[in-house]
């Protein structure tokens, strides 16, 4: 018989042994599909490790995925810091993708555009955060639901809008028109897609983690997020703090949408969004609302999306284990963190 | 009382935690009607050894017999089923349910439906056998601190419990509620029941207990075979292996008053209402507020601390009105607050203790810059006043829940006297703590009285208070009942105005 105990502290190298582990289980569990479909584990993840970081190209494609999930998942790390749920990283993504989509399409010198770009995306998604957290400060409305259903009315007003006013009235392809060229975001490396997006999202992560661990703000976020009673007899002003969190998630996300029209797809279409906006969920768990964890799991999974590909088309596995990979990663890594609060032990040691 | 089958023997109980040893070899052992004091400081290994006798943890070794027959409890279900019952600190009881309901949970009923009217006989055979009267009916929301400590003694008694553990039962009590609860033991002990009655508070044990097992360090430090008749100074020195010496209030110097309050009301938001709160802190003195709790103690603190704004009166700190400040405000101008509940308003357990010491003033240059924390500040505050106060722990980054309740009111009292404060506001300040940490912190008040810092300290336990306070108001249903000067008040008179028997003194 085995029970779980409580446990008194948590070792620190558990930070890292605790993603690793659930990915290793991931792995694992995940293999089982594999062989049902047919194909060979060792070969099939072979394939897709090849695929998405075997070469330097590979590994600047699967960079490319990373940006948007580095800020969704820091979009989410951020929320989740605070206690405030942030489910809606993937409308607030696409309210990023339509407003910087919007000013790109002005002309206007590059990097001024560029620039207007970002804020415009990053004050959309700020926007779009701000109704689930005012709806939970203002009249106690759940924010899991409201962030939730909120990106199906993002979603859906952004098919209208493409459907309808942007509708490309040559094709009569439901796209908007393409922004300028001139505020496409440059390309680092010749013959590759790796963008300045890209190094947009790198950068904001060690900023995020400063912003948290070494500011005023970070500090009164971590403390209403783990005890809002605590801050508010402390003299924190909760609901402020609340707000601000859920501004600099939104616009975190938003730039997501905003690195997808200036360096990717330099329009908006209905699947610009892969469902980045989950994602970031996935990544933001599995690097435990650590801002700088989750470049690697961002990676991670960018990792899993790119091979996936290669893998169906080498071993007739379907693009879907993808998907069973993320949701399985974050359930395992849901099942690691017990070990965080909780010691297995052996029961009728008593003699 | 001796009796030769013990219903209940622990022997050689061993647990560890990491390096920790919380019991080392600890026999115990309770026959039927008799009434075992468990004593110990914080820390001793009281709530580790119950933990182990309910099933919680496993020991690492030693047995547990029941009725001389060796048992393995490995859950609190196999301790009920073994007829061990179990009254924690905190409540385990649904709100929104009635009192019939929390009882009925878990019991299997007929044929898949709830036996109400079972349980309805068999809570009135328990109410008239011991005195302890409940409405069925009422939901758990709706009854007194009390009454829920009631209906768990109840809901043990319903699931046949013939050991009963209580875990500081008196902590949440009135006078007057202490003697119906020892009152109901009795008579449950008279009928054969064993009860292992844990408490720090000295002559309650010495009143009610037959027999006493001293813990100290996670060992037995010694038995007490008679306390009616040992003196609790001599029990006292086995729970801490030495003397103690309470402290001497000196005599009072009030200088000019640093809080007033001028009719403050509070409409019903939640909780009590204050109506017409009128009372004066003067500088260099301890004004005590005793009360049984849930009387407006609550409301009036939070008033105070600024978390709450009055709907009427007036407040005034070193006469500025501050009635409409924020809690950064009141604090600024030199209020310091320890709260009632050390783990949920006072600090955050999943940061570093470092970070609730600093938590009130982060925003102040002593912390922080445009922004930007100091992080070398902070952790040389949080080390200076851990090695100041003696505080318990492997060092400031450690995680605060991991401290002892002693070492946390240590840490929340070392945050705020460390920026001198001109008026101390205090709940319930030695609420849980052991004799040694209790002694510390009055010595930490009566310094600061010496200092001219003008201190409220609201609390029930009126011993405590009648030794620390100069003077003592007594608040009943939101309001002030009457306020006596600790030489002339006397526990039966504060008791008679906390039950609103006697009106203003």
């Amino acid at each position: 018989m085995f029970r779980l105990e409580a446990r008194t502290s948590t070792p620190a190298w558990f930070n890292l042994a605790l993603p690793l582990l659930a990915i290793a289980a991931t792995l694992v569990l995940c293999s089982g599909l594999i062989a049902l479909a047919g194909a060979g584990v060792f070969e099939s993840y072979g394939v897709m490790f090849a695929a998405s970081l075997g070469d330097s190209y590979a590994i600047t494609e699967t960079l490319v995925r990373a940006a948007p999930m580095i800020f969704t998942g820091l979009a989410v790390a951020v929320a989740f810091r605070a206690k405030f749920w942030n489910i809606g990283a993937e409308g607030q993504l696409l309210a990023g993708a339509v407003a910087s989509c919007f000013v790109g399409a002005i002309p206007m010198p590059g990097p001024l555009a560029m620039l207007l770009m970002a804020l415009a995306g990053a004050a959309a998604g700020a926007a779009v955060a701000l109704v689930p957290a005012t709806l939970r400060v203002k009249f106690k409305v759940d924010d899991v639901v409201s962030s939730l259903l909120l990106n199906s009315v993002i979603y859906y007003a952004l098919m209208a809008l493409i459907e309808g006013p942007w509708k490309d009235s040559f094709s009569g392809y439901p796209i908007s028109p393409p922004i300028e060229d001139s505020a496409n975001f440059p390309v680092l490396i010749e013959g590759t897609r790796l963008h300045l997006g890209v190094i947009a999202a790198l950068v904001a992560a060690p900023l995020i983690w400063f912003l948290i661990v070494r500011t005023t703000l970070g500090f009164r976020i971590r403390v209403t997020g783990e005890n809002p009673e605590a801050a508010r007899y402390g003299g924190i002003h909760v609901q402020r703090v609340l707000l601000s969190t859920a501004l600099l998630s939104g616009a975190l996300a938003g730039l997501a949408g905003v690195g997808e029209v200036g360096g990717v797809h330099f329009q908006v279409m209905s699947d610009i969004s892969p469902g980045y906006g989950y994602s970031g969920i996935v990544v933001a768990m599995l690097a435990r609302l650590n801002p700088l964890g989750v470049v690697p799991a961002a990676i991670f999974l960018a990792a899993v999306m790119t091979g996936a590909e290669a893998m169906s088309r080498a071993t007739g596995v379907p693009a879907f284990l993808s998907d069973v990979i993320q949701g399985t990663a974050l359930l395992a890594m849901l099942v690691a963190l017990l070990f965080t609060a909780y010691r297995i032990r052996r029961v009728g040691a008593v003699q | 009382m001796p009796t030769p089958a013990p219903l209940i023997e622990m022997r050689g109980i061993t647990k560890s935690f990491g390096a920790v040893k919380a019991n080392e070899a600890v026999d115990l052992s309770v026959a039927p009607g008799e009434i075992l004091g468990l004593l110990g400081e914080n820390g001793a290994g009281k709530t580790t050894l119950m933990n182990v006798l309910f099933g919680a943890y496993a020991p690492d070794a030693g047995e547990i017999l029941i009725q001389g027959q060796p048992a393995r409890i490995s859950s609190s279900a196999d301790a009920l089923a073994a007829g061990i019952g179990m009254v924690h600190q905190h409540f385990h009881l649904a709100a929104r349910l009635t009192v019939l309901e929390n009882l009925l949970i878990g019991i299997p009923g007929k044929s898949g439906r709830i036996d109400r009217a079972g349980g309805l006989a068999r809570l009135a055979e328990i109410s008239r056998q011991h005195g302890l009267t409940l409405d069925p009916s009422l939901p758990v929301s709706a009854l007194s601190v009390g009454e829920q400590q009631r209906l768990e003694i109840v809901k043990a008694l319903f699931r046949g419990a013939r050991l009963l553990i209580l875990d500081e039962p008196t902590a949440v009590l009135a006078p007057s509620e202490v003697d119906g609860l020892f009152s109901a033991l009795r008579s449950m002990a008279a009928q054969g029941l064993g009860i292992i009655f844990i408490s720090h508070k000295l002559n309650e044990v010495r009143a009610l207990t037959h027999r006493c097992t001293v813990l100290r360090h996670g060992r037995v430090a010694g038995r007490v075979d008679d306390p009616a008749n040992t003196t609790s100074a001599a029990m006292a020195e086995l729970m801490c292996g030495h003397e103690i010496v309470p402290p001497a209030r000196g005599p009072s110097t009030p200088g000019e008053a640093v809080l007033a309050l001028d009719g403050i009301s509070t409409s019903k938001h939640s909780g009590t209402t204050l109506r017409h709160i009128s009372l004066v802190v003067r500088a260099g003195e301890i004004l005590g507020i005793a009360g049984v709790s849930g009387n407006g103690q609550r409301a009036l603190a939070e008033v105070i601390s600024g978390v709450r704004a009055p709907d009427a009166g007036r407040m005034t700190i070193a006469g500025q009105n501050v009635s409409r400040f924020s809690p950064r405000e009141v604090q600024a101008l030199g209020l310091g607050r320890i709260p009632e509940d050390r783990m949920t308003t006072g600090l955050v357990t999943n940061l570093p203790l470092a970070d609730s010491m600093v938590l009130p003033r982060i925003g102040t240059a002593a912390f922080s810059a445009r922004g930007l924390l100091k992080p070398d500040a902070i952790r040389a505050f949080a080390e200076e006043q851990i090695k100041a106060y003696d505080i318990r722990c492997p060092g400031p980054m450690t995680r605060a829940g991991a401290l002892s309740g002693g070492n946390l009111q240590k840490a929340l009292l070392a945050r705020e006297l460390a920026f001198d404060p001109k008026v101390l506001i205090v709940s319930q300040p030695t609420r849980g703590l052991d004799i040694g940490a209790a002694r510390f912190i009055h010595e930490k008040f009566l310094d600061m009285r010496a200092k001219g810092c003008g201190i409220i300290v609201i609390g029930e336990d009126l011993e405590e208070l009648l030794v620390l306070c100069d003077r003592i108001a007594v608040m009943y249903e939101g309001h002030i009942a009457g306020t006596l000067d600790s030489a002339d008040a006397t526990v039966a008179r504060l008791g008679l105005l906390m039950t609103g028997v006697e009106g203003r003194g």
